[in-house]
Parts: structure tokens; sequence; C-alpha cells
């Protein structure tokens, strides 16, 4: 056994459009999708890998610093996870930034990375809902040069600088050990993430990324000034740190449409075929008819 | 060493089998270097494994490029991406394509990051083709077409890498058919040795457990589906009993699979498997791109959903606007009155 230690993780979340939940309201006849009438939602996987890290926090000590790429809007999901109980927050954002494949996003987040310090632990969820790539991650690890563990569902053991941790996927299981620092990519099914804390909740109502004041001073005019509510939120910790391009040591060459090795080319709605179908009456006489006739053409056998 | 215009497939491989979805792109690797008149490489690891040079070649390789190494016994990200690191590197690939299983999946991205390439996950469908880029005024022959859903899958989108190669590509199993083993191929076998590197051992693998899939979806005549329409257990069960009733599998889009009615292994569409049975019966699935990309080649589909507007239902060939509670147990109860 080593010298009981504690340890820093950084982790890498995402605000996603609510794919998952795509209703016949959601698609437009013409086959687009009505984005506005998506719910942008913490991805689901990226709160267990939050949930990961506190964990770990709780037990071992340390700190929990969790980084997002995204629109201003993103830093929504950085209140969530003070919430929960997140030390630390970033709102990675800037124009230069869009249009980023998930090459361009893993160079800046690894860039911010290594801008928060050293750390132990990098955690994200094994994939985001709206791209289902899974690349980001192990890309991130590659650029930071440290070794990934992907789809890890629980840490087994913590000892001095190494981790034990279980991987799973469709068809197995696999247990791995590894020197930190490394990156870790957590599955849906590793643990239950707890629910935002009603303390915190209260705590951390207001924290803000400065580019979410001019709606806020709406909501308390009190303040008459971005200045006057940005010392407010400054001297009580609720200030969202906002990071550009320009933080981060960053070769520009390689950060958004520019850094991203791949474009669409085009973009198809999907034209769905018009097949002959039958409407089948929800009826027992209607179903019968239904069986007979696919026994007859050998469809059911 | 210039750039080529090879393709090049990363084969995956577990005590000494072939997965079967590098199989399916050698057969689609083949298409691609035929066009391009290049040469399809295999590019193997593991631990003695020279007996598969032969059947990759008889499946379409022109050249297998095999490292044989202890280290690579079990699949490792380090030490099996730094051979491949090293080799696209000094051999410039122009395609590289990995099966979008947990191991390419794990595999692709290093990769990608490390040579700084593009990679486009879970294609469903690559071609060749140009591409005129109006900002710089500038036709790209012969691109890899990269084409997947996207945006949530309501559309299909077509992805080129036009500058930095290789272009890099996962498809999952089934999506692409496996060509027939031609026993009379010849093609060339290079041994490659691997340079590892210190930190490449920073991850070992204490424990590994793999079990076969007890699902087969690829090959199913029949598949009943359920999806977000389905609620409760109880009424996945219906699924199951009309899957039974059938003689079929049972499948799920991924909206079932996420509320953990059945496992992940059923789920069909693009991040699931590709089937092609001789009957779809999709219940309470409303059909996002998704899940089409996965079943619509099925010979007859019956879709069965409370939503007459329900996308699903543009390319069921049976559409049945109804409750999956009421119609499920009819069906079921219509196959039995045939079979006394």
């Amino acid at each position: 056994m080593s010298t009981p230690r504690s340890y820093h993780s950084v982790v890498l979340v995402k605000q996603v459009p609510d794919t998952h939940h795509v209703t016949g309201e959601v698609m437009k006849k013409d086959g687009t999708m009505n984005r506005a009438a998506l719910p942008a939602i913490f991805n689901p996987e990226d709160l267990n890998a939050l949930e990961m890290a506190l964990q770990i926090k709780d037990r071992y000590g340390g700190t929990v610093t969790v980084l997002t790429m995204g629109p201003p809007k993103a830093a929504e999901v950085l209140r969530e996870s003070l919430y929960r109980g997140a030390d630390r927050v970033i709102l990675l954002t800037d124009r230069r930034f869009a249009g980023a494949d998930t090459l361009a996003t893993s160079y800046a987040l690894a860039c911010a990375i290594k801008k928060i310090g050293p750390f132990d632990f990098v955690f994200a969820g094994r994939q985001a809902i709206d791209g289902d790539t899974a690349q980001v991650g192990p890309q991130t690890a590659e650029k930071l040069g440290i070794p990934q563990i992907t789809y890890a569902e629980a840490i087994l053991n913590l000892d001095g600088d190494t981790v034990t941790a279980r991987r799973v996927f469709d068809l197995g299981a696999e247990v791995v050990q590894c020197k930190l620092p490394c990156l870790i990519t957590v599955v849906g099914t590793a643990n239950r993430p707890r629910p935002a804390s009603a303390r915190r909740r209260i705590q951390y109502k207001l924290a803000a990324a400065p580019m979410e004041y001019k709606d806020l001073l709406r909501r308390w005019p009190e303040f008459e000034t971005e200045e006057a509510l940005d010392q407010y939120l400054a001297a009580r910790g609720l200030k969202i740190p906002v990071w550009t391009a320009d933080d981060i040591d960053a070769d520009l060459s390689r950060l958004g449409l520019a850094g991203s090795p791949t474009q669409v080319y085009k973009v198809n709605f999907v034209v769905l075929e018009a097949k002959e179908s039958k409407e089948i009456p929800p009826t027992p006489e209607g179903i019968q008819s239904l069986i007979d006739e696919l026994i007859e053409e050998y469809v059911v056998g | 060493m210039n750039s080529s215009r090879d393709v090049w497939v990363f084969i995956e491989q577990e005590g000494g089998k072939i997965a079967d979805v590098s199989l399916e792109l050698l057969g689609k690797g083949r298409h691609l270097a035929d066009r391009l008149n290049s040469e399809l490489v295999a590019l193997v690891c593991g631990y003695r494994i020279d007996h598969l040079a032969e059947p990759l070649i008889h499946y379409g390789a022109d050249r297998v490029l095999l490292a044989d190494h202890p280290e690579l016994e079990l699949y490792r990200t380090l030490p099996y991406a730094r051979v491949a690191i090293n080799l696209v590197q000094e051999r410039q690939p122009y395609i590289f394509l990995v099966g979008a299983t947990p191991i390419g999946r794990d595999f692709a991205p290093r990769v990608a990051s490390a040579v700084r390439a593009g990679l486009t996950a879970d294609c469903t469908d690559l071609q060749i083709g140009d591409y005129e880029s109006k900002k710089e005024g500038k036709v790209y022959h012969d691109l890899l077409y990269q084409i997947r859903p996207a945006f949530g899958g309501n559309l299909i989108a077509t992805i080129v890498n036009p500058n930095m190669h290789p272009q890099m590509a996962t498809v999952r199993e089934g999506v692409m058919r496996k060509a027939e083993p031609d026993p009379t191929r010849q093609g060339l076998v290079e041994q490659i040795e691997p340079a590892f590197e210190p930190e490449d051992f920073a991850l070992q693998v204490v424990s590994r457990e793999t079990r076969e899939s007890t699902v087969n979806l690829k090959d199913a005549a029949t598949i009943v589906a359920g999806g977000g329409g389905v609620k409760t257990p109880d009424d996945f069960n219906l699924i199951k009993d009309l899957a039974h009733a059938l003689g079929g599998e049972v499948g799920a889009s991924r909206a079932a699979v996420d509320a953990g009615f059945i496992s992940r292994e059923h789920q069909v569409g693009q991040t699931g498997t590709t089937v092609r049975p001789r009957l779809y019966v999709a219940a309470g699935i409303s059909g996002a791109v998704q899940h089409r990309a996965g079943m619509d080649k099925s010979h007859k589909i019956i879709a069965i959903n409370t939503d007459p507007h329900a996308p699903i239902f543009d390319i069921a060939h049976y559409k049945i606007v109804g409750d999956l509670r009421k119609v499920l147990p009819m069906m079921i109860d219509a196959l039995r009155a045939k079979a006394k």
C-alpha cells in the first residue's frame, strides 16, 4: 500500500440536444428537425463521469474541476455541476471554436486541461448523444499523452498512482490496471448520478458567466451595471470563468473549422421510400387477415 | 515515402479468430481499392497469428501487414495504436477503415488524433467521388464519401476529408457485405517489428472475459422489435412473445435499450446492428433515421404505432395505427389459430 493521497480530477461535460426524445412533433414533414422543440440537457453519461469523480473526492479528498466547451448557454451544465458538488467550473467558449469536429474539439479541450494544471484523472462520458462518436475522449487522451480507459463501469481500487478499473462492453468485461494520470470514459451503468443538493442549489443559483450578465440584469435591475454585478458575483465565488482561444495557448490553425479535417460535403433530407403500403385495422379480423397474407406469401413460415 | 492511394483495413482478431466486421470491411475496401486502382492492405496485430494472413488475402487483401508480438496478444490501446501510428506515418495510406466495435472505437480515435487525420464514426455507406471546395476554388478528385445519419439522425450527411489523410472511418458490423473468399487469390505478407516505447505499457490487463453473442440479429429471418412506445417490462414481454411465436429474434430501438428492457446486443440501427430480415415488426418505434438505417432493407415491414404520423409508417408495408398492447396479443392469437 502506498501512502494515502488525494486526487485531482477534471471532468469533461457537454450540453446536448435531447435527441433521445425525438417525437413526431419534433420531426417536420420535410424530414428536418425542429431543433427548438428539443430541450438542451446535460449529456447523460457525462453525469456518470461527474459522479465517478465526486465519489473519488468523497473518499480520498482532492478536487473536481468541470470543463465544458460550447456556446455561452452551456453555462447551464456548469451550474448543474456546481449543484452536484464540483469545486470549480470553466466555460470554454469562443466563436473560433465553431465548426470543430472531434479532432479540433479534443485539441481545444487538451489545451484547456493543460492550463488547468496538474491532474490525476480526466473523466468524460463514454459518448455524447448528439453525435455518438465516442471519439473526443480518446483523442483528448492522446493529445495529453496519457493512457485511456474507455467504457469504465467501476473503479475497483485506487492505490497511490495506480488505478484498477472495470471496463464493460457488449460481449464482455475487462479489469485493467493503469498508471495515473489517465483519462477515463464512463458508461451509463457505472453509477446513479447524485441529484443536485438543495443546499448547493441555493448556494450556486446565482453562478453566472459574464455573457449571461445582460439577461441577469433584466431579472435584477438593482445591480444597474454589468460591472456591479460582476463585482458582486466575483466576490462570492459565483463568477463562472470563461476561457477563449487566447487563454489556452492554442495554435489557432488547429481550432474550429480550420482545424477540422472533416467537412460536411452535403446534407440530404431523408427521402423515405414510398412503398406500397396497406393499412391494417387494429381489430382481430384485420390482424388475422394480415397473418394469413404473410403465411400465404411465405413471409411467415 | 510519398502518400499512396492505398486502402487500409484494421483487422480485429481475438484468440486468432478474425472479427466478421473486418472481413466485411475487406469486402468494401476491395471495391474502393479497385476504383482507386490501388492496393488493399490489411493490418493485423496479435500474437501467433501467422495463419491469419492467408484468409485475409482470400477475402480481398493485396498485402497483409502482420505485427506478431507477445505484447500484442490482448488488445490494449497504446501498443496497438503505436504499431498503427508508426505504419501510417511511414506509409501514408489514403484511406483507413476500422470496425466500429468496442475495440475499434477505442483504437481509431487514438490513431486519428496522433496522425491528425479526420475520422467519421459509424458510416452507413462509403463511396468514392469528387469534391469541389468553393472556398478554395479547387476540386478534389476521388475522395472518400463518408456517409452517415447526422443532426439527431434526421439528415444523411456526406462527410469528406480533403487534406488531412488518411481518410479514416468506422463502420458497424453488418453494414457492409463480406466478399466470397477466393482461395486462389495471391498477396504479399510483411512481418512488422513493433517499436514500442516504455509508456505504451502504462496499462495492464488484469483479467478479461468475453462471451459469444447469444443474439444473431444479422442472420435472423424474422425480427420483432420494440421501441420508445413500450412503457413497461411487461409490455416488452409482448414483443418477446410475438418473436417467439414467429420463431424470430427480439430487436429493439435505442429507446428500449436505454430504458433497460433488453441488452444492447438487441439494438437495431446505425449504432446497433444492421439487419435485412424477411419480416421486421416495429412495435412502438417512431422511426428515427438511425433506426431506419439499420432495418429499411427488410423485405417486409409491419409497423405498429399509436401516432399515425410516425415516420416509421413511411417505410412500412403494413401500417397498423393502434396500441401495441392490444395489437401484439391479437397477432399472437392469430398465429396460434393458424398453428392449430
